[in-house]
Order: C-alpha cells, then structure tokens, then sequence
C-alpha cells in the first residue's frame, strides 16, 4: 500500500516538475508546480512528518506560487519562446546529472538498502509522541544555531529587499523570527 | 479486513455528507439573513416576495442561478476559466473536516473507535486548515486572469496581495492561543477551554487573547473579501472584480466559496478562542437535568450560537463602514495589524513562561 502511494507520488512529481519547464505558457508552468508541490506535501504525509506536509503547502504553495502568479500576470507573459530554443544547454547540463544518477542507482544498491533501513527506524521512533512536539525540539535544541543562522540570512534577505525596492527606508520590522518565512518573499 | 474498510469508509462517508449539508444550510440561511440584517439595519424590509416573509428567497436565488446561461467570454482560457471556481470552492470545504462541532465523545461500532462530532481529528488541524485556505487564492487570482478582462485581472491581483497580506495576520494571531493550548489539534485546544467562560482563551487567565481575536477577526474579514475590504471585487471601480465575467452556475460557485469560508473562519475563531462547544458554564445543563445522553444537542447549540454571532458581525460591519482604499488596506495589515500580532506572541510567549515558573 505505501509502495503504491510512493509510486504515485513519485510519477507525479516528476511529471509535474518536467511539465514545469516544458510547458510554454507561464500560467500553466505554475500550476504545474503547485501539482508538484501538492504531491511533495503527499510524500511528507506518507512518511508521517503531517506538520512538513502542512508547512509546505502554506509556504510554498500559498505564498511563493501566488507571487510567481502575481508577477506573471502583472508582467503578462503570454508565451516566452525565448527560452525553449536551449535545447543544447539543456543536454549538456541533463546528460551528465542523468548517467551520474544512473550510476548511483545501479552501483550503490547494496548501500541504498541499509540506508533507508537507517532513514526508517528514527521516524517510525519519531511519530510515536507528536511529530510537531519533535520537530520543534529538535530545532531549538540540536539545530538551534543553524536556525538562528537560517533566520538572520532570511532578515537580511528582507532588508535587502526593503533597500532594493525602497530609496529611503522607512521604520524596519521588528525582528521576530516570526515575520521571516513570509517576510523574506 | 475489506468489512472494516468498507464501515469505516461509510462512516467517514455519512460524516463527510452530513457536514456539507449544514454547511450548505447554513450558507443558504446566511444569503437570506444578510439581506434582512442589512434591510433592518438600513430601515427597510429586505425580500418580501417570495414565500411568507421572504424565507423562500434563498432558493429562488439558486433556482435562478442554475437555469441562468453560462457564459464563457470570447479569448478567455477555457480551461482555467472552469478550473477557477472549482479551486476556490474545494480548500473552503476541505477545511471543515477538523472542526469539532461537538463533545468530544468516542463511539465503538464493531471495533472501530468513531468520533462523532468530528470528521477527523489530525494533530495539525489549525495548520491544515490554513494550508488549504492559502489556496484559496487560487481560484480568485486564476479566474481574474482566464476572464481576459482587465477588471477582472485587477481585481484577482488586488484580492492575491490583500488574501497574502492578511493570511500572514491570521496565522500570527493564533499563534498566541496554539502557545496556550499547546496543541495543533482543534480537538484538544476546544478541550483545554472547559469550565466557566473565563477559561475561554479570549479570556484566559495568563494571557488573555482579546487582542489576538480582535486581529483574527478584523484579518478573516479582510481574508474572505468582505467590506470594508472589499477591494477585490469594488463595484464603483471594477464593476465586480474577478467575477465580473462569470455567470450562472460558476458565479453560484464563488458565491458558494465566499459564504463558506465565512462560516469556516467564524467556527475556527469559536473553537480557538471563545470555548467552541462548550457554554458558558461548567458542564452542561442537561446533565443536571439527567439527559446526559442528549447533552450533545445543548452543546452543539452553544457552537452553532458563536458561530452565528460572529457572523452576524459580518453583517454588522458591512451595513456600518465604507470600503477602505487599497493603500490605506495595506498600510492598515502591514502596519497596525502585524506589529499588534507579534507584539501579542511575545507578551504571550513571556506570560506562559512566568506562570510556567511559578507553579
């Protein structure tokens, strides 16, 4: 049964993400990634991480994707062929990642199963209690400096959009490490 | 094995159906309850015509809007123009699913544990809720785009930035109660509000929300597009915003949509923050009487109540103030709303902590 899901997830998510970059009209590209990022939220449900899922569907899919839109449709992009002649870039980008991924896959199969034999057990040990209670101990615990790193590089990415858009800088946010996840958009 | 299946299938079915049913019921009755409350607050009667007193006009609205043509504009995309109004009635709907609209009581029927006045309680619910009510965004920004028309075009933009704007305020103001409660679940945050109404998180003893719910409700008005923010479909500027094309059946649709995530938003500011089902005394009275078993109806009764007050409010506030202008819009959320927001969190945040301490 989780094999059947994970199997569609994963077609799913690679048919949208190649649907992404194909498609020539814009509008179709972002819809095309909200169905990704809405099979990406899946993904998180199948491994019982629900608060990833949630987070990833509030952040990317209902802020950033709606100002891909936005932009798209201020901008009125209604079909851009200037990139769809770069076959040739593409290719010689795709063709190595694509053997390196093969040769990965073939090569490291006798790792790959004590790997994801590892990848189980602290999940199956985390969603025992709650997996919200889990994630926010171990942020503010084992990874609390990388945190605090992830929110001061977020403030500055604000402040730098604030300076960019913005000749004289008004009163600045106050800094709570709550505005950043959306502020930094 | 495939029994179980099939009954607990059936179960989630029944539940599922029964809520849509009010849901729908409750936006019909809310079509007619809008214009009466307008019409005596604006001294006049409201709809008289149809079925003694006007009770009928609901469903001679929808009569008509069924057998209304449905018109696809010249240069419109087909397919998002369908897509659009579909998109913003699901995550509405989607969203009652963790609503507890009563006791938190536990069935057994062949083994299989069922609660009944929640369709499914997931340890996430305030969160899942408003995933799906970020993507309401969609259908409004997508059908103002597909109608080719530039009112409707600006008229999505405007209701994009102001759905972002707001739903940041919405979010921040909860934030508050999730410290409080400690939970996600809407199941266990209405639980923690038990006993007399000053255990309701508006008023809770170490940091009462009053300010927060103030926040959520100003901020769902703005969310919903209702005035005085409702810039998005300003009829004296973009003669109906983003629907402005639509008609017929899908028009019904947004309509829908609109009206629903005003009864979502008013059942989740009462169960986060005015005590859900639970009356405003301990207990129930029912149980005094020695009803205990039909306590489930006087508890309900206190929900639906809550939530038809604020909706009420709703009404009030459209009959009483002017649209606002979309600067004043933006500088209002990003400017008086969020400052409030945080500012509560931290007072919150510190509260907790020195309660923590003391006891």
């Amino acid at each position: 049964m989780s094999h059947l899901f994970f199997g569609y997830f994963a077609v799913m998510i690679v048919a949208t993400s190649i649907l992404v970059v194909a498609l020539k009209n814009p509008v179709y590209s972002a819809l095309s990634l909200l169905v990704m990022f809405f099979h990406v939220a899946g993904l998180f449900v199948t491994l019982h991480a629900e608060f990833l899922a949630a987070v990833q569907i509030i952040v990317y899919a209902g802020a950033i994707l709606v100002l891909y839109l936005f932009v798209v449709m201020i901008l009125n992009v209604k079909q851009d062929d200037r990139y769809h002649s770069q076959w040739r870039i593409a290719g010689f980008v795709c063709v190595p990642l694509l053997i390196e991924a093969m040769v990965l896959l073939s090569g490291g199969a006798g790792s790959r199963a004590t790997g994801t034999r590892a990848a189980h057990a602290p999940s199956a040990e985390a969603i025992a209690p709650d997996n919200t209670l889990a994630i926010g101990q171990t942020l503010f615990s084992t990874y609390l400096f990388p945190f605090e790193v992830a929110s001061l590089v977020l403030l500055v990415a604000m402040i730098g959009a604030i300076v960019l858009a913005k000749r004289e800088i008004g009163e600045p946010d106050s800094a709570s490490p709550m505005v950043h996840p959306k502020g930094a958009e | 094995m495939v029994t179980e299946f099939g009954l607990r299938l059936a179960i989630s079915l029944t539940q599922i159906g029964a809520v849509m049913c009010i849901v729908v019921i409750t936006v019909l009755i809310l079509t007619l309850a809008e214009r009466k409350v307008l019409g005596w607050m604006q001294d006049r009667m409201g709809p008289m015509e149809v079925g003694p007193y006007g009770i009928l006009q609901p469903f001679a609205d929808a009569i008509k809007l069924f057998f209304k043509e449905d018109i696809v504009p010249a240069g419109a995309n087909k397919f998002i123009f369908t897509m659009a109004p579909i998109l913003c009635l699901i995550p509405t709907f989607i969203g009652f699913a963790v609503i507890p609209w009563g006791p938190n009581w536990t069935f057994e029927i062949n083994g299989i544990s069922v609660k009944p006045f929640v369709i499914s309680d997931i340890n996430i619910g305030i969160l899942y809720i408003l995933a799906f009510a970020s993507l309401a965004a969609y259908g409004i920004i997508l059908g103002g785009w597909a109608s080719n028309s530039k009112y409707s075009l600006l008229g999505g933009l405007r209701s994009a930035a102001q759905v972002i704007s707001y739903e940041l305020n919405v979010g921040l103001a909860i934030v508050g109660v999730l410290i409080l409660a400690g939970s996600l679940s809407l199941v266990k945050i209405t639980d923690a509000q038990a006993g007399w109404f000053w255990n309701w998180y508006i008023f809770a003893l170490p940091a009462p929300q009053i300010f927060a719910f103030v926040v959520y409700v100003i901020s769902v008005v703005a969310e919903t597009n209702r005035v005085p923010f409702d810039l998005p479909e300003a009829e004296s500027e973009l003669v109906a915003g983003f629907f402005t094309e639509y008609s017929g059946l899908r028009f019904a649709f947004f309509f829908l949509a609109e009206y629903a995530n005003m009864v979502l938003v008013s059942c989740v500011a009462s169960a986060l923050f005015l005590g859900g089902w639970h009356g405003p005394y301990p207990g129930t009275l029912m149980e005094l009487v020695g009803l205990s078993s039909w306590s489930w109806i006087e508890s309900t009764m206190w929900f639906a109540v809550k939530t038809y007050s604020l909706l009420f409010l709703f009404f009030w506030l459209r009959a009483t103030l002017p649209r606002l202008r979309y600067d004043q819009l933006m500088r209002f959320g990003w400017k008086v709303m969020l400052p409030i927001a945080l500012a509560n969190i931290v007072v919150t945040a510190i509260a907790v902590y020195i309660y923590q301490q003391i006891n």
